[in-house]
């Protein structure tokens, strides 16, 4: 056994010695109220805030689809007007990409890292809840455009301009578009550098890098890629911001402005954004897959540096979005070649996942059904992907709905389904009950299905040359057949969406009369499964000391003398039982709520009236300030030391116990008295 | 049991934030820090970008043909670039100050620091306003456009760094920097000279480099 069997150095503190700070900036005490969830900190509830929010807008995003598919039924729809079929499809791209699927990754990068690198929680737990309450204060502002701001954005979730200025678009919607995402945006920079720290500083002993989950590892480069790109795409914003609100000249051709800028601008973020929406999917797969193979993962390593050189090489590929706007032949040559090479460790990643399950014990439960739909779907997405390589090929196709097909079976075949196996294969763990295997797999076929039904005819229209972002088609040029079928598929998806839904009321309800998961319900492999289902509060009894990679099957499982695996372990005897009381935790706050709260109104301010951003700002400032000043932990309880660091956090969570180093034993969190 | 295996408060002053276990040996509000600034250079990466595609962009006139390096003053903002190097130096006698101990100097070096990016900012709105009276204002050309973001934002992040220095000024007034928070003016200065080594670049490329 790894744990050392130590007495948690849990202390009550000594109050008498704590300095009672001002009322206002007592820290809330924890409890099971709504209160609780607006202050927490913990990054299990953030992850489920994160995950709840994210469903919410894939429903909004699906019904912007379900118009536009209704509008493209038959030639000549009469659903939408133009103007408004506009804003629909922009709105649809914008909210799945930056308000259902990253946030669904980040949801689960939220409950998992921390769980899956030994760790108490994430190193920053207050700048975790301002990540989510900022992300969904943006979100939120966005999505009101439609009630203030005279409709939404209305021009492509890339937003290219000139169609993007005041003389295009002079509704207030592209101003929500810039100023949400920017929001969006502060949110996600602030995640991904607590996250990277969380991952790089909070690691268990023993759990060195090349130990850690490939999901871990995936989710690392992920927010590497979201640190470095997304200020770039802050700039664009920016510059447009300014055009549209200050007047500025950046985009205006008239007076020299550079159209093409925005494009290098907008997809130097843009291409590594894909790989950030991709990479939780691929991590999420590498878990799942071994598990279901009872194999571990093949070639760890080669998963891990192929997932880092598709962070790397991500950057070097954004052009090939851009072979028709004119950026001259060698560029072009260039970002094909670079394009052609990207391809290369996806393909390993690939050949990995089909490696581990070659010779393996499936078993195909919703989860492993999900992953190896992924691993089928981005298959098929990646193919077409190599085709846009060929720059020829790809200016035949550019605008047309076969780039539509391409980057659908990606984000949806590759990115969508991995994360809903991901729900299902980590559900025991969140909600301590395990989702309906047989109405799981009704919803993976239904969707499977749908996703096919919708987006594999679009391969065929786009080649017959049906440009996208357009509001209607004529009849007789052989598009209305396949875009029935289309729309008819985008309804099955939907029905599978409720199916989902159901299927989370009934596994809930039913809960109470089957048996507990227990710690482990898929006899799995990595740490976070030790733990009793669902989670503690407090994450680990003690934190394990990590041996190997898999740590977790290892406790469980050995060899013979033939090198046969054997069972070493029961999970009851292997699993910790949760049962440490007084584990000191990081304090919640009200801080970051207050904080994010402030943006939207700076927000509203630059558009309407600056005053109002004046009164957004003071907020801001108040908040930054009042949590600086807040005491690092609820003066009744265990006190650590504080320093006035104001622009940055100070409550370092599971790490900052300055423990002896060669004592294992940690008892998280600050410094006793 | 807790004092057996956790290090008593005062051990934690003397050892002070670095001491703190970590997987890598760096705290975390540190390695926060360089992450951050690492985005950072992506930001000013994007913005150096767009106005060196900018910096020749004139209107179509008749009045907003004037772009900045046409009227420029390299000698004036030579010198403000060199109060704001400067300024580095008085940030690392700062963090020396607080590692001796000697409270009264660090607060001098930090409020000198304070000051000399104060004197940096003046000269900029200055510089901003002088541009103004002579016709190229943020809305004129391309070129201008791209100079008042690139510098403001700049400035911006100067302004912020002189709004923390003095937040460390207030706190050591108050006798809450003490030697076990060096690790705190450390961060604070690792932004500061990254805000100073961000102009000299920009400095280069708007002053230094010459535009046909």
């Amino acid at each position: 056994m790894a744990i050392t069997e130590e007495p948690l150095a849990l202390t009550s503190g000594e109050a008498a010695t704590v300095e009672r700070p001002l009322g206002a900036l007592t820290r809330p005490k924890g409890g099971n109220g709504w209160r609780d969830w607006l202050s927490t900190v913990d990054h299990k509830k953030i992850g489920i805030m994160y995950g709840v929010a994210a469903m919410f807008f894939f429903v909004v995003g699906g019904i912007e689809a379900l118009l536009i598919r209704l509008q493209l039924a038959a030639p000549d729809g009469q659903i939408l007007s133009a103007e408004v079929y506009n804003q629909v499809f922009t709105m649809h791209g914008v909210t799945m990409v930056f308000l259902f699927i990253m946030p669904l990754a980040a949801a689960f990068a939220n409950y998992l890292i921390p769980l899956q690198i030994g760790a108490r929680d994430v190193a920053f737990p207050r700048l975790n809840a301002l990540s989510f309450w900022i992300w969904i204060s943006g979100a939120v502002f966005l999505n009101t455009s439609w009630i203030v701001g005279g409709g939404g954005a209305d021009c492509g979730w890339f937003c290219y301009s000139p169609n993007s200025g005041l003389a295009f678009s002079p509704s207030h919607g592209v101003d929500f578009y810039v100023i949400g995402l920017q929001i969006a945006g502060v949110a996600s920079l602030i995640s991904a550098a607590n996250l990277i720290v969380t991952v790089l500083n909070m690691r268990a002993p023993g759990m060195t890098l090349f130990r850690m989950p490939v999901l871990t590892w995936m989710l690392l480069v992920t927010q590497f890629l979201l640190l470095f790109a997304l200020p770039v795409i802050t700039v664009a914003l920016f510059l447009l911001m300014f055009d549209r609100l200050f007047d500025a000249q950046f985009f205006n051709p008239e007076t020299g402005g550079d159209p093409l800028l925005w494009q290098h601008l907008f997809w130097i973020f843009g291409h590594p954004e894909v790989y950030i929406i991709i990479l939780p999917s691929f991590g999420i797969i590498s878990e799942i897959i071994p598990t279901f193979s009872r194999k571990p993962i093949f070639g760890y390593s080669f998963m891990v540096f192929s997932g880092i050189a598709i962070g790397f090489m991500g950057w070097g590929v954004w052009a090939h979005h851009m072979f028709v706007s004119g950026i001259g032949p060698f560029s072009v040559a260039a970002f094909s070649l670079s394009t052609m090479f990207i391809a290369v460790p996806t393909g390993v990643k690939i050949l990995n996942w089909l490696a581990t399950m070659w010779g393996g014990k499936l078993r195909f439960t919703t989860a492993m059904l999900f992953a190896v739909g992924t691993v089928a779907m981005f298959t098929i997405g990646g193919l077409s992907g190599v085709t846009h390589s060929l720059a020829p090929a790809d200016s035949q196709q550019t605008d047309t709905y076969y780039i539509v097909a391409h980057f659908h079976y990606v984000i949806f075949g590759g990115g969508v389904l991995g994360l809903m196996g991901g729900l299902y294969f980590w559900w025991p763990k969140i909600f301590g009950h395990c989702l309906n295997e047989f109405w799981g797999k009704v919803h993976f076929w239904v969707i499977l299905v749908g996703f096919n039904l919708t987006f594999g005819p679009m391969h065929v229209v786009g080649l017959q040359g049906m440009s996208r972002r357009i509001d209607t088609y004529a009849a007789g040029y052989g598009f209305e057949f396949w875009n029935l079928v289309a729309t008819i598929g985008s309804f099955i998806i939907a029905l599978g969406v409720l199916i989902f839904f159901f299927n989370v009321w009934k596994s809930r309800r039913d809960a109470a009369d089957l048996p507990a998961p227990g710690p482990d319900p898929w006899d799995a492999r990595s740490l976070e499964w030790m733990l009793p289902s669902p989670t503690p509060e407090h994450n680990f009894d003690t934190i394990p000391v990590v041996e190997s990679e898999d740590e977790w099957w290892h406790r469980k499982y050995g060899y013979d003398e033939n090198k046969r695996v054997v069972r070493i372990a029961t999970i009851e005897e292997a699993a910790q039982d949760g049962s440490a009381t007084g584990v000191h935790l990081p304090a919640p706050s009200f801080w970051p709520l207050v904080l994010a709260l402030g943006l939207p109104l700076i927000g509203y301010g630059l558009i309407f009236n600056l005053w109002l951003a004046v009164v957004g700002g003071a907020l801001t400032g108040l908040a930054i300030y009042s949590w600086a000043l807040e005491p690092v932990d609820d003066p009744d309880a265990d006190h650590g030391h504080g320093h006035d660091d104001h622009h940055d956090d100070d409550d370092d969570g599971g790490d900052d116990h300055a423990a002896d180093d060669s004592e294992p034993v940690t008892a998280g969190a600050e410094g006793g008295e | 049991m807790a004092t057996a295996t956790i290090d008593s408060p005062d051990t934690h002053a003397a050892d002070g934030h670095d001491e703190h276990h970590t997987s890598t040996g760096i705290s975390n509000t540190k390695l926060a820090m360089w992450a951050f600034l690492g985005s950072e250079c992506l930001l000013f990466g994007g913005l150096i970008s767009t106005y060196l595609l900018y910096k020749t962009r004139r209107g179509p006139g008749p009045d907003n043909t004037t772009i900045p390096t046409d009227i420029f003053d390299i000698p004036f903002t030579s010198v403000s670039s060199f109060v704001l190097l400067m300024s580095s130096l008085t940030m690392v006698l700062a963090l020396s100050a607080l590692t001796r101990g000697d409270n009264q100097a660090t607060r001098a070096w930090l409020l000198s620091t304070a000051m000399l990016g104060g004197v940096f900012i003046g000269g900029q709105v200055y510089e901003f306003t002088s541009f103004l009276r002579e016709g190229v204002g943020f809305t004129h050309n391309p070129a201008s456009s791209a100079f008042f973001t690139l510098t403001g934002f700049h400035g911006v992040h100067v302004s912020l760094g002189i709004v923390m220095l003095m937040s460390l000024f207030v706190a050591s007034k108050q006798g809450k920097l003490t030697p076990k928070n060096t690790e705190t003016v450390e961060i604070v200065g690792l932004y500061w000279h990254f805000v100073d080594v961000v102009w000299i670049f920009i400095f280069t490329v708007i002053y230094l480099i010459p535009v046909e």
